[in-house]
């Protein structure tokens, strides 16, 4: 758990690595419309995809003759967990006891 | 005293359901939301005792207890204030003035809805390693808000 996060956290730690994350959480996208987006080349986007993918952020997928990138929601859950903190995560099951029926209690 | 907001972790949430559950679920029913991972000791119950000067109480299930927090203001259903009496190795904290506190308060927006803000402070006053103590409680977003609005679905960039 630990090490994963580190591995994460290291690879948003780039900015324009972070940038590819950023478009392929707003939508799945293929390498090319990436690099279309981005003022890097092609390799690079694929470079930093497959750090993304190793980190577990990313999963990608053959669709027809591209492969197309999109949000790995377990990594992404994992990530969220840890930056949301204690206080945040506590407050969220809070809410989610506090709202359930008194019948659904222990 | 004043707060600090760098010595200060601040969280808050809108809860659909009347200030005294809210505030019931928060005190009396600790352990339905509590996380089963943050604990001193293994515990099968939360006890929070419902005066000043009461603890918090984790009771492992061969009845061993952990008093690991001081009930410093019960005023339901508006605001609980208990110690935080974890040190930086996440150890009982004998020394009240190395401490921190967790302030709660809850506010009526409707009747079935309530407002919870929680802040805790002066974290400083655990001492050498407190920056620690913060970052764990705390968010890490601070640096990372274009991040966050990635992960959540909406657009990253403005227009």
């Amino acid at each position: 758990m630990t090490d994963s996060i580190g591995q994460t956290l290291i690879a948003l730690g780039d900015p324009t690595r972070r940038e590819v994350f950023e478009l392929v959480a707003a939508r799945p996208r293929a390498v090319g419309e990436l690099a279309a987006e981005l003022p890097v080349s092609r390799p690079a986007v694929s470079q930093h995809l497959r750090v993304l993918k190793e980190a577990g952020l990313v999963t990608d997928e053959a669709v027809g003759a591209r492969r197309v990138y999109q949000l790995h929601p377990e990594g992404v859950a994992e990530l969220r967990d840890y930056l949301d903190g204690f206080w945040n995560r506590s407050l969220r099951a809070f809410k989610a006891a506090a709202e359930a029926d008194d019948k659904e209690e222990r | 005293m004043s707060t600090d907001t760098s010595t200060a972790v601040r969280s808050e949430i809108m809860v659909e359901a009347p200030i005294e559950r809210a505030f019931a679920v928060f005190t009396e029913e600790m352990q339905t939301w509590w996380n089963p991972d943050h604990h001193l000791i293994e515990t099968a119950e939360m006890i929070v005792e419902p005066r000043v000067g009461g603890n918090i109480v984790d009771r492992g299930p061969d009845g061993s207890e952990c008093r690991w927090s001081r009930v410093l203001a019960y005023e339901p259903p508006t605001l609980f204030v208990f110690s935080w009496d974890i040190n930086t190795r996440w150890e009982l904290e004998p020394d009240p003035d190395k401490t921190s506190e967790v302030a709660v308060t809850f506010t009526a927006e409707a009747p079935d809805r309530t407002q919870v803000v929680l802040e805790h402070r002066h974290l400083d006053r655990h001492g050498e390693g407190w920056e620690g103590m913060r970052d764990a409680v705390g968010s890490g977003w601070s640096d990372l808000a274009g991040l966050k609005d990635a992960i959540e679905g909406r657009p990253p960039f403005p227009g």
